[in-house]
């Protein structure tokens, strides 16, 4: 089967390199690579989900330079020089992030598919809005979608998990 | 999944240029790549190169001379966070905070947007009642698209083969300036968008505006501000149901996922009552 995955000879690979939670990470890509797929198959961290595909659900949401994105129509090689956290970096030496803590205190999950999206955008909020009220909250987090009709409890866990934060 | 391409990165407007010059319709221009990757993805367009305008800059929004220069490559995000706009532009900055949600607004260019010409956006509809023009550039000249002659049918705008839109230009709204967009839908992106820009001096006038979303692409309707310039707030709100129907038609309104062609007329005229009081309040 060697010719079936030959590369192409005209190939075009990007090095890139950039910080993933935390690490110095570098790696080749081709420039369709998908950031998703390069996190979740090549780089093995499969908390952010593959759901809609078009940047409505949140379920692939990445956090680069604190900001979240659509891993599922980001190109991996724009991550070159920036700095990328998945779900999977958010804990400290094991201790949860209070974001964490809350979503398992208030019950702020069921299936639990869009949890990494709803913990990670709503890291983003916090960071830079440490007091959001309600409106702020859900005008932030009105892209990432859980069909378990969960919103109550994730805007409790969030709310519960800011209160926290400041109070550090 | 995307069909491999090829990555071109120029670092200046004329090499672009000559890049989209050279490959004609095997390329595109890439920006933040929320509606482009998508189409790709599903496989609806395909090109061989993509070229990459990110190592261009672009991304200012500066004042000069009456006039505000929004870069193409602002973000959404960078335009409703812009100290600038919010001063003297605040009717865009209020859109720009509600444009899909906050992963699109930090990936996604106003340029982007309104090159890909997808029917479904806000800024194009507001743009053309501001009087904004889009600099269209090759390098080595420039011209100035009026927004109102920009967008030509769904996903198609009068940018020339070889032009890059570097700039949007929209004159500084004077203090007697009065402008205002709304949208509603149900869906992640809107069914209907309304803008409406006036002067208001004791009377009415100068009056624009715009209508976008419901069909193939914003259209201007001069005849429903003839019905409006030069009234009282009073006589105009009289007149803006006739208005409001006048500029459902302009729409081009048609039936699809985001709502029948009726309902969506019905709705023009719903928001250009409100977009108008919005403005004027």
């Amino acid at each position: 089967m060697a010719i079936a995955t030959r590369r192409h000879a005209d190939t075009q690979t990007i090095p890139v390199s950039f910080t993933l939670n935390g690490r110095l990470q570098e790696i080749d890509v081709e420039p369709h690579e998908l950031l998703l797929d390069m996190v979740r198959d090549r780089l093995g961290l499969t908390g952010a989900k593959r759901s809609c595909d078009v940047e409505v659900c949140g379920a692939c949401t990445l956090l680069v330079d604190g900001r979240p994105v659509s891993a599922c129509t980001t190109l991996a090689f724009e991550v070159r020089g920036r700095s990328v956290m998945t779900i999977e970096g958010l804990a400290d030496n094991g201790k949860l992030h209070p974001l964490q803590e809350s979503f398992i205190e208030h019950g702020g999950f069921q299936c639990g598919y869009c949890t990494p999206g709803m913990i990670l955008a709503s890291k983003a909020l916090l960071d830079e809005n440490p007091n959001p009220s309600e409106a702020e909250l859900k005008h932030f987090m009105h892209g990432n979608i859980c069909r378990c009709t969960g919103y109550k409890k994730i805007i409790e866990s969030i709310m519960a998990a800011a209160k926290k934060m400041r109070a550090k | 999944m995307l069909r491999r391409f090829r990555l071109e990165e120029p670092e200046s407007v004329a090499e672009a240029s000559e890049l989209l010059g050279r490959f004609g319709d095997t390329a595109k221009v890439y920006a933040g790549g929320t509606e482009l990757l998508l189409a790709m993805k599903e496989g609806l367009v395909q090109y061989e190169r993509l070229i990459n305008g990110k190592k261009i800059g672009l991304n200012q929004v500066s004042a000069d001379n009456g006039t505000l220069k929004i870069g193409a490559l602002c973000t959404h995000h960078e335009l409703e966070n812009s100290v600038l706009l919010q001063q003297r532009l605040p009717a865009l900055v209020k859109l720009e905070q509600n444009v899909a949600n906050v992963r699109v607004r930090q990936a996604g260019t106003i340029g982007g947007n309104l090159c890909f010409a997808e029917p479904h956006a806000d800024p194009g509809t507001l743009l053309m009642a501001l009087g904004a023009t889009m600099v269209a550039d090759k390098g080595a000249s420039k011209r100035e698209i009026l927004a109102d002659n920009f967008f030509v049918d769904a996903y198609e705008t009068s940018l020339a083969a070889d032009e890059v839109l570097t700039e949007i230009r929209v004159p500084t709204p004077g203090a007697n300036r009065k402008c205002a967009y709304l949208k509603f839908g149900y869906l992640e992106r809107p069914s209907v968008g309304v803008a409406i820009a006036l002067s208001l001096n004791g009377v009415v006038s100068d009056v624009r505006i715009a209508v976008g979303c419901a069909g193939p692409a914003p259209k201007r309707v001069a005849e429903a501000e003839t019905l409006l310039n030069g009234k009282s707030k009073d006589e105009v709100s009289r007149n803006l149901a006739q208005a409001g129907a006048i500029a459902a038609k302009a729409s081009q309104a048609i039936s699809d996922l985001h709502g029948a062609q009726d309902y969506k007329e019905h709705i023009v005229g719903v928001l250009l009552k409100r977009a108008f009081q919005a403005a004027v309040s």
